[in-house]
């Protein structure tokens, strides 16, 4: 019998249907498995231009000796790793309060803004590697010269997303606020501040990559002494005694902490946005 | 031609709704004028009287001033000459809003955005809980009342503005072209709600739109308004009793209403 009633309908995938599910299933297989394949390919290859041509491993070790050279340096490149991630987190929580509060204050008052915000701009601009050797002449404790160039890299991208973020409010809910009398206070934490965070969560992850960048630099003019060396510190050493080994271990881990706390970063992110913001949603169709 | 109503000149006979002009003052607009920028004139010499339980359509081209108009009485903008008067003085609690988007905060449930006048009055949630439930429950959304606004059709969101604008019991709900923006079957609907909406809640309602038979749906007392300057040029009366439904909206009754509105509005567009 063909199907009559209508709740008997066969729901079995048309061809379409079934092409569709597997480009998706080929698709999640791929986000996670061909960057790997990529990354053994680049390893592999890496070995083999080191053995074919017999490189000494003083000019380019193979991906063997770097490991190698991570596990047996592993106390003092963990050490190292324990200083730079203290600095990163820092200079990141600091450039979170200082870029967030500044919008703020920016936000309130139309006149400090105008004061202070093309000033915000050329700290920007100006390398952060110029200003590095000045911090370390006029501030005493290294690890607050260090902090302070990270920060300096950092705060930007925290302060104009915010900005951006505050002054983004829907013109209606503003005139609704405004109808109902809400105070500056209550404008600000219900209605701008909601409202502004997915664009301070963009201005985050950029911080934070921005923040590792602003330690690593501030380590390498800071130099040892008294406050113990961090990976780039780490690199710069292994640089000078010719253990190229080391250098690329400390480069990995580096990097590492970048992933990391870029991954970490956007896992809050989405954890704060996915019930109602549109770029945390998955589409249904 | 029977002008019967001293306001109104329509070709269409339309009796005097004495009970219009019986009921208490709300609220009136005395010779406003507003100019922007010194030389664009919204609205000139605007006079109005609000009386409680009109449901007061203003209804014109664009540019005519409605929304200005609109945002005068909420005291978003202060007219360059002339007065809003309020019967007995108002309250921040005397005004509910619609906008035409429905205006809600994409962050916050549903139950959450209806609690936003509380909330901005002070007022803790556990407090006002039931009058928030009752809101939506008389715009049938009270299963909705966790979710967010992204998980609802466009529609429903309509639906929690209409709840929010009305959880204060407002004596007066500004409607600015709510519903210009749904499909055909939903608008019906929800002007069908609204009517049922306004009698069980008692209020008087302004609402603009560009719709001839939505506002005649919709009103007993219809403002036409003419653009540059922004000025009424007549009221039409919709004497026709409520509950108003599907019945009305094809009755011969209905369609001559609609052709005196139009007739009013082709003549503001200088037809």
């Amino acid at each position: 019998m063909a199907v009559t009633d209508p709740t008997q309908i066969d729901t079995a995938p048309d061809a379409d249907e079934i092409a569709r599910l597997r480009t998706r299933r080929l698709e999640k297989f791929g986000k996670y498995a061909l960057p790997l394949i990529v990354m053994a390919l680049a390893i592999w290859f890496w070995d083999r231009i080191v053995v074919w041509n017999e490189i000494p491993h003083y000019i380019l070790p193979g991906p063997g000796r770097v490991w190698d050279t991570l596990v047996t340096d592993w106390a003092i490149l963990f050490d190292a790793a324990k200083l730079t991630a203290k600095t990163t987190i820092l200079a990141l929580i600091f450039a979170v309060i200082g870029g967030a509060g500044l919008a703020i204050l920016f936000n309130q008052s139309k006149m400090v803004e105008m004061s202070f915000y093309p000033y915000a701009v050329i700290l920007q601009v100006t390398p952060v590697v110029s200003i590095a050797p000045l911090i370390f002449i006029y501030v005493e404790s290294k690890t607050a010269g260090m902090l302070l160039c990270a920060w300096i890299v950092a705060f930007f991208p925290v302060l104009s997303s915010t900005t951006l973020g505050l002054n983004s409010v829907d013109h209606n809910l503003r005139d609704l606020f405004r109808i109902y009398g809400a105070t500056r206070w209550q404008r600000l934490t219900m209605l701008q501040l909601p409202s502004a965070l997915p664009y301070f969560l963009g201005g985050l992850k950029i911080a934070g990559g921005l923040s590792l960048i602003g330690a690593v630099v501030a380590e390498l003019v800071a130099g040892t002494g008294g406050v113990g060396a961090g990976l780039a510190m780490r690199i710069q050493e292994a640089g000078y005694r010719l253990n190229i080994a080391r250098m690329f271990a400390a480069l990995s881990m580096i990097a590492a902490m970048g992933v990391f706390l870029f991954a970490a970063l956007s896992i809050v992110s989405h954890l704060l946005l996915r019930k109602w913001h549109e770029s945390a949603l998955s589409r249904e169709s | 031609m029977s002008a019967t109503d001293p306001l109104m000149n329509a070709p269409q006979p339309a009796p005097v709704v004495s009970s219009i002009s019986e009921r208490p003052g709300l609220l009136s607009l005395r010779g406003v004028d507003k100019v922007f920028n010194g030389d664009v004139v919204a609205l000139k010499d605007l006079n109005l009287d609000v009386r409680q339980g009109d449901f007061m359509s203003l209804l014109g081209p664009s540019g005519c001033g409605k929304s200005t108009a609109l945002r005068i009485i909420s005291d978003l903008l202060h007219p360059t000459r002339g007065s809003v008067e309020w019967a007995g003085g108002h309250s921040q609690n005397d005004l509910g809003v619609v906008f035409q988007e429905p205006t809600l905060m994409p962050w916050a449930t549903v139950a959450k955005n209806v609690y936003l006048p509380f909330r901005l009055q002070g007022k803790s949630y556990a407090s006002v809980k039931d009058e928030i439930l009752e809101a939506l429950k008389l715009v049938g959304l009270e299963k909705f009342q966790n979710a967010y606004p992204r998980e609802l059709s466009g529609g429903m969101k309509m639906r929690v503005s209409i709840a929010r604008a009305m959880v204060t019991r407002p004596r007066l709900i500004l409607m600015d072209e709510p519903f210009a923006a749904l499909d055909e079957i939903t608008r019906f609907k929800l002007n069908n709600d609204l009517l049922e909406l306004k009698a069980k809640i008692n209020c008087t309602v302004i609402f603009v739109t560009h719709s001839v038979f939505e506002s005649v749906f919709l009103s007993d007392r219809i403002v036409v308004m003419a653009a540059r300057p922004g000025r009424v040029l007549r009221e039409v009366q919709v004497d026709a009793p409520y509950p108003r439904d599907e019945v009305f909206r094809t009755s011969a009754e209905y369609a001559a209403h609609c052709r005196a509105a139009s007739d009013a509005l082709h003549e503001a567009m200088g037809g």
